[in-house]
């Protein structure tokens, strides 16, 4: 148990001498995305090689958090020198081993190029500022010491011993924080509120019920950085009163809530968390709550009754959390990459944070940027940066030499943004100009095979599913304007149709009980803004451009190109295609489930499998 | 339905109430479905009306009110994944296992579900299959893949 400021700070120097800064170590990112690519395998094969070559005790290895180059992974670095290995399976580690560590020489071929050793020299992470997740290589989620050697906590203990609760919630408010979950609300006032309100308990509690499709920022901070996020909780709950908190995680990421538990217990155990937290009297206890797999949940009124064990239906704000919250006692809600910037705000001030950004959306903010693009994976950039640098420097732009199409942000409640306003710097306003959202940080590229009248029908299938049917307006009006987008991407469009997706956009907009409803038009009205054309065409003339809505789109073999080398057929997935080797296939129509794989498959020296849409198939 | 099982996991929540989402989750977790004897033990045991446990237990998607197969298939339809071709996916691994989402097959092998987003966006179209998170599967690999189960 630690019982002072001054004890954090032995143990903290404790640790940091205890460590050979000059000892070889190999840290490799166990984040969900890696492990799915088998870098558990990687850690394992690195312990069975340094054993066997009789390098265990002289090297370390340690799983960390993700840092975020998802696409090139399983990633790790090698210390000294930071050397960034990507795409590392289990066949290279011998390798490794022996050049790295015995040789001191480099793997050249699992480098980004040969001029590109370190991260730092890596394009990817050049035109970023890591400030929330760029510690998350250097970290062992499952061991405090690693956060205290950077660090950790001593925002907490500035905190508690240097600064009056009163203080805390003025530095956030200067540091004008606004939150990350989506409806960017500034954090001080908020804090303020509940603060302010009578009534006794008051609660802090983590967002963590990340549900936008295509985003997973928060889960790469859960796992990979827990203890920045429980920091901020502490300093939270110092500042609003608050002597009992929740972290409520989505339980589609069991790893996040492995992490947490961990950090959580390993902080009880130091004595950051508990009846008298570092000595200073302030008491403050937290506990994990798993979500069941509800997307209305991240709605704060729908949490809050899931936390009660109840169904995560919102009801009407005001009387707002922070006034009625759980239990009906003042509540204060935050995401988690909101209560991860806490600590830097206390510890570097609120200049150091308002110097970061654009005039009223102050800091970094870390997008996932997925979808067509080739650098897949998390990006921290301050406020303020282009969608185009994001796309073109980071993302390095779109694969296989396809036409970007638009770049869809904030999740079901947000919209699409096409070439033309690339340029817009990304903050809560300006995306909010362009007719989508920040939303939490998803942002998926689409490319000229993306169909938006689709990605809008996505979208309302998504949000038909997640309504939670408490009011009429959001489960009656996303269900229609899903049947209408349905009719017009399976072929049976009709003149009127688009009109009456605007009423009813409208009246679904106007008169919906919580957000989700509210904004549930956003992906219909934005799409229709940019690309109506493609609603047009759909319905006039049953042709989807993009050959992806599969009623709108036949797949046809040319005879002149084809030379009958069967790969086609072989991998027809509903053998639809006849023909033998040197012979000519041929497409059955009506046995075709338009899976696209011969297209995909067929060698662009034949190229001989032809998409029509809108168009006869040649007999 | 082993019930000494389901009441030392009421227990391990000291009973309360509120805990009636965590305990339905513990209760998914270890039978993989939630029977109705169980509902009626929990609500009997928590002191909750058998319609409040029912509500919950149909209001989120994590719980099942059917039995599931051997193997549980998640197709991951987030939109990274949608994007790049997870509908395509999922109508392959339809037609191969004949069953649609939320269903499981005769023989108890396959059950098949949705899933909004799994979070490995890098990775789509993303399939979990009993815990094991696979990317990047082309339609066509779909078949090489479920024959590995049994």
């Amino acid at each position: 148990m630690i019982k002072s400021p001054a004890e954090l700070e032995r143990l903290r120097h404790d640790i940091i001498s205890s460590r050979d800064p000059d000892k070889p170590r190999v840290s490799i990112c166990a984040g969900a995305g890696c492990l799915a690519t088998g870098a558990g395998k990687v850690i394992a094969a690195f312990d069975a090689e340094l054993e066997k070559q009789g390098l265990k005790d002289a090297v370390a290895t340690k799983g960390t958090g993700c840092p975020g180059f998802c696409e090139r992974g399983p990633v790790l670095v090698v210390d000294p020198g930071e050397t960034c290995y990507l795409g590392v399976q289990p066949k290279d580690v011998a390798e490794i081993v022996s050049k790295t560590f015995k040789q001191k020489k480099l793997v050249e071929r699992l480098l980004y190029s040969k001029t590109a050793v370190r991260e730092s020299d890596i394009p990817f992470y050049q035109h970023q500022q890591r400030h929330i997740v760029g510690n998350n290589i250097k970290i062992d989620p499952k061991c405090i010491d690693d956060y205290l050697a950077l660090g950790g906590y001593s925002a907490l203990a500035k905190a508690l011993f240097q600064m009056t609760p009163e203080q805390v919630v003025e530095e956030v408010k200067k540091s004008q924080l606004r939150g990350r979950g989506g409806a960017g609300f500034p954090t001080g006032i908020k804090w303020e509120a509940a603060r302010n309100a009578p009534g006794e308990p008051k609660y802090v509690i983590v967002n963590a019920d990340e549900g936008d499709p295509g985003a997973f920022m928060d889960r790469a901070v859960l796992e990979g950085n827990p203890h920045s996020i429980l920091e901020g909780l502490i300093v939270g709950a110092y500042a609003i009163g608050a002597h009992e908190g929740y972290v409520y995680v989505r339980q589609e990421y069991p790893l996040a809530l492995e992490n947490v538990g961990i950090a959580i217990q390993q902080a009880r155990e130091y004595g950051l968390l508990g009846a008298d937290i570092l000595g200073s009297g302030f008491a403050f206890d937290v506990r994990v709550h798993r979500g069941a797999g509800a997307f209305v949940c991240g709605e704060e009124t729908a949490l809050l009754l899931s936390l009660e064990g109840k169904p995560g239906e919102p009801r009407p704000r005001p009387p707002y959390p922070a006034v009625r919250g759980l239990w009906g006692k003042p509540t204060n809600i935050n995401n988690v990459e909101t209560w991860a910037n806490v600590p830097l705000i206390i510890n570097q001030g609120a200049g150091w944070f308002t110097r970061l950004g654009t005039e009223k959306s102050k800091g970094t903010k870390i997008f996932s940027l997925v979808g067509k693009i080739k650098n897949t994976g998390l990006v921290e950039v301050p406020m303020g940066v282009t969608l185009r640098d994001i796309v073109y420097k980071i993302g390095d732009g779109i694969p296989k030499g396809k036409k970007f199409k638009a770049v869809q942000t904030g999740g079901p409640a947000g919209g699409c943004i096409p070439e033309e306003h690339l340029d817009i710097a990304v903050d809560f306003d300006e995306l909010l100009k362009a007719g989508a959202i920040m939303g939490s940080g998803g942002m998926i590229v689409m490319d000229e095979d993306t169909c938006m009248v689709d990605v809008a029908r996505y979208f309302l299938h998504f949000l038909a599913d997640e309504s939670c049917g408490k009011c009429s307006a959001c489960r009656e009006g996303v269900k229609q304007m899903h049947r209408i987008l349905t009719n017009i991407t399976e072929g049976r469009g009709k003149e009127g149709d688009i009109d009456l997706l605007e009423e009813l956009a409208f009246s679904t907009r106007s008169a919906s009980l919580c957000a989700l409803g509210r904004s549930a038009p956003n992906p219909v009205l934005s799409t229709l803004r940019y690309f109506r054309d493609e609603y047009e065409t759909h319905i006039r003339e049953q042709k989807c451009s993009a050959y992806f809505c599969k009623e709108l789109t036949s797949y046809y073999i040319d005879p002149e190109t084809c030379t009958g080398c069967l790969l086609c057929l072989k991998n027809c997935t509903s053998e639809a295609i006849s023909g033998s080797r040197k012979e000519l296939h041929v497409v059955d129509q009506a046995k075709c489930n338009k899976c696209g794989t011969c297209f995909d498959v067929c060698p662009p020296k034949y190229d001989a499998v032809r998409r029509f849409s809108g168009e006869p198939v040649p007999a | 339905m082993d019930i000494a099982r389901i009441e030392q996991i009421i227990d391990n929540h000291e009973r309360e109430a509120s805990a009636l989402i965590q305990i339905l989750l513990d209760i998914q977790a270890a039978l993989h479905w939630l029977p109705g004897e169980a509902l009626e033990l929990v609500a009997e045991k928590l002191k909750l009306p058998l319609s409040r446990v029912q509500h919950v237990a149909t209001f989120y998607k994590a719980f099942s009110l059917v039995p599931k197969g051997r193997h549980e298939i998640s197709i991951c339809m987030g939109t990274a994944c949608h994007v790049r071709g997870a509908p395509r996916v999922l109508d392959v691994v339809q037609k191969l296992t004949g069953i649609r989402p939320g269903e499981t097959d005769r023989d108890m092998k396959f059950s098949l579900d949705t899933v909004n987003c799994l979070g490995c966006c890098a990775l789509g179209p993303v399939v979990e299959i009993d815990d094991q998170q696979l990317g990047k599967l082309a339609p066509s690999k779909a078949a090489d893949l479920l024959k590995k189960y049994d």
